[in-house]
């Protein structure tokens, strides 16, 4: 159990990260909703921290807060989505919604009902995570990817290269046309390439 | 490095060395200058040759990285396929490429890829690795498929391609989950050990059954087999032969080391499964072909039809089954490709012809052509002696070995049935009016489409070898 500063920065942590991800769904402007959805990966990196899992959180914050969230932020802003016109229907589907939640949340209560009920469950793990001063975490994730699953690491890089070769070619289209800076040739210019004296007659213009 | 890790990368020395080239050639492609694709092509082809020597004359037996890769002959045998299909495919788009103003040099990079994920396919040992083998090479094909980006119908097969497959891929990721579930391992040795040992459980079975549909989908077997003729009309020719060829090797591979690998000991639940599909298949191979006046659909419907027949030998779980599997792709192969260097070759002046209606008459106008055809067709059709016949006798005789009679009778009528729309191309070419000449055919085409022909036609020669060669290939697995 949690006592004392911990469970304090536990319920913190849980209650922003929770109301933060109610003001993701909630909130009018797109803008916002971005900004509560980094507030609540903040705090989800805080609750990391709290298990040990120190390595976790620091990617958490470097992935998905700097790069996810502000691609996610560059849509937002630079598509023009019609965010209100999109809401309109969508509570039509709220029973839908809430048939899902109801599952996911009879699926919690299995889950955390059956450690209850046997208790044994916990120690009947195939491979039980060991305490963080015993094992680092990132020594831990670091042998998993590079050492003991390298060969799956490798093959799922190969599909992200597939992936961007793919991208490139069904969608990037050269242009004729297009203005693109070239220093060599901005760099050969000479005075009498870039300069043409002419005389203007008065009262005539060029 | 570990003795173990050096030794993991001597084993898959020829996948490494498909993976770096493939790199360094999107690197030539990308600096190189505008006429660089055929150079890629060219470079491409050499380096699939080059993994391929490299395997025939260096590959060793054995496991490597964990246990997740292995190499044996059986899957020496079928990487042998791939990368025959593979090579041959690039040479056959050289001409088409020039033609019809295909020359991206991502192709050949992309199809090199695409093999290295059939190659690590047909060399899987695990769940993990035969999801991410086939990943890597459906994802490459799914852009092969549309890479005619400005033709509506070919980004409409890639499109069709790409959904249909996410979805399969879903399904096969939900079974090997089961699969994890209800065994514990993701390896197939672990699988197979676990599964001897205890009861056969009921969600296993279901596990099973969803990892086998998503497989099928590879092979476009019945049911799954919707995408097929609209993949293959809406591609453009090259990517078609490649898709009826290389692809169906290595998925093939994967099903025979799935079955008859790890899910040996429940071998009567997957062998109903493998019973129905093959049926289906045939049947459906049989009739819906018949309709067809699209050569590229047709093929399409006749692929559906043998990847049916290659399911008979694998139904029967022995190791004639999978000797019979192993010789039937190997002669699909080469009459696939054959009949796609002819398609290839339907072309007149004002661009490629796809119509059945378009070979009249080809006898009197390009005989030789016609007559090589024929061959094939025959050889489709299973019609004695040629290879084709082969193919269908080892496997219809490994289903009767193992008591599987109605399998193979339903078999034979099939092909009956299945003859008439190969001999109807037949009749087209030698007793139709001509419509008109084609073009000369490129020396590529007439280099795959001779060589086919006579693989075909000399198959009763070679049998022996290349039966003994196939046996040695399915004591892999017994």
């Amino acid at each position: 159990m949690l006592t004392g500063l911990e469970a304090i920065f536990f319920y913190l942590f849980a209650f922003i990260a929770v109301a933060a991800a109610f003001m993701v769904i909630a909130a009018r402007n797109p803008v916002h909703s971005v900004l509560y959805l980094i507030l609540t990966f903040f705090n989800a990196a805080g609750l990391f921290l709290l298990t040990g899992a120190e390595f976790l959180a620091m990617i958490l914050l470097v992935v998905y807060v700097g790069a996810v969230a502000v691609l996610f932020l560059f849509v937002v802003m630079m598509l023009d989505v019609d965010f209100a016109e999109m809401k309109r229907g969508a509570l039509q589907y709220a029973p839908i919604g809430a048939l899902v939640g109801l599952i996911l949340a009879a699926e919690i209560v299995v889950v955390v009902g059956g450690y209850a009920f046997v208790p044994e469950l916990a120690t009947a793990v195939a491979q039980p995570t060991p305490a963080p001063d015993v094992r680092h975490n990132t020594a831990a994730l670091g042998d998993i990817l590079y050492t003991d699953y390298i060969y799956f690491f490798q093959i799922a890089g190969l599909v992200l290269l597939v992936a961007l070769i793919g991208a490139i070619v069904l969608t990037l289209r050269h242009k004729e046309g297009v203005k693109r800076q070239s220093v060599p040739a901005q760099v050969a210019r000479t005075p009498e390439t870039a300069i043409e004296v002419v005389d203007v007659e008065t009262g005539k213009g060029i | 490095m570990s003795a173990e890790l050096s030794q993991s990368l001597i084993l898959a020395t020829p996948e490494l060395f498909l993976a770096v080239a493939a790199m360094a050639l999107l690197m030539v492609g990308v600096f190189g200058d505008e006429r660089s694709n055929t150079l890629v092509t060219g470079l491409a082809v050499a380096v699939l040759a080059g993994a391929t020597a490299w395997m025939l004359f260096f590959g060793g037996d054995g496991a490597a990285f964990n246990g997740a890769f292995v190499s044996d002959p059986f899957a020496r045998f079928m990487k042998f396929l791939t990368f025959v299909g593979a090579i041959l495919t690039l040479i056959m788009s050289v001409g088409f490429a020039k033609a019809e103003k295909f020359d991206k040099f991502e192709f050949p990079v992309l199809i090199l890829l695409a093999t290295l994920g059939m190659a690590l396919m047909v060399s899987a040992n695990d769940m993990i690795a035969l999801y991410l083998g086939l990943e890597l090479q459906s994802l490459a094909l799914y852009v092969i498929a549309a890479i005619n980006r400005d033709n509506v119908r070919s980004t409409e097969a890639g499109l069709k391609y790409f959904v249909l497959g996410a979805l399969s891929s879903g399904m096969l990721l939900y079974g090997m989950s089961l699969v994890y579930g209800y065994t514990g391992h993701t390896g197939f040795d672990e699988i197979a050990a676990v599964l001897s040992g205890g009861e056969r459980q009921l969600g296993l079975v279901f596990g099973l059954v969803f990892v086998l549909a998503g497989l099928a989908f590879k092979i476009s077997a019945v049911p799954f087999h919707m995408w097929t003729p609209d993949v293959y009309e809406g591609a453009p020719t090259p990517v078609t032969a490649f898709f009826a060829a290389a692809p169906k090797m290595a998925a093939m591979a994967l099903i025979v080391r799935v079955t008859v690998g790890a899910f040996e000991p429940v071998a009567p639940d997957w062998q109903q499964i493998i019973v129905f599909v093959a049926i289906a298949s045939m049947l459906l191979g049989a009739f819906a072909a018949i309709g067809q006046r699209n050569i590229k659909r047709l093929m399409a419907y006749s692929s559906i039809g043998h990847m049916g027949y290659a399911l008979v030998g694998l139904a029967a779980n022995t190791e004639a089954g999978v000797r019979g599997v192993v010789i039937y792709m190997l002669i699909y192969l080469v009459m696939t490709l054959g009949t796609f260097a002819f398609i290839l070759a339907m072309r007149r002046k004002e661009g490629n012809v796809e119509q059945i209606d378009e070979l009249g008459g080809l006898a009197s106008t390009n005989p030789v052509m016609a007559t090589i055809l024929t061959i094939l067709m025959f050889s489709l059709a299973g019609i004695p002696p040629l290879a084709g016949f082969w193919g269908k006798w080892y496997v219809f005789l490994a289903a009767i070995d193992a008591q599987l009679y109605a399998l193979a009778v339903i078999g034979v009528l099939a092909s009956v049935v299945g003859a008439y729309y190969y001999l109807r191309i037949i009749k087209i070419m030698w007793f139709d009016e001509p419509v008109g000449a084609f073009v000369p055919m490129a020396g590529e085409l007439r280099l795959v489409l001779g060589l086919s022909g006579a693989f075909v036609l000399f198959y009763v020669l070679i049998g022996g070898p290349v039966g003994t060669m196939a046996e040695a290939a399915a004591k892999t697995f017994f």
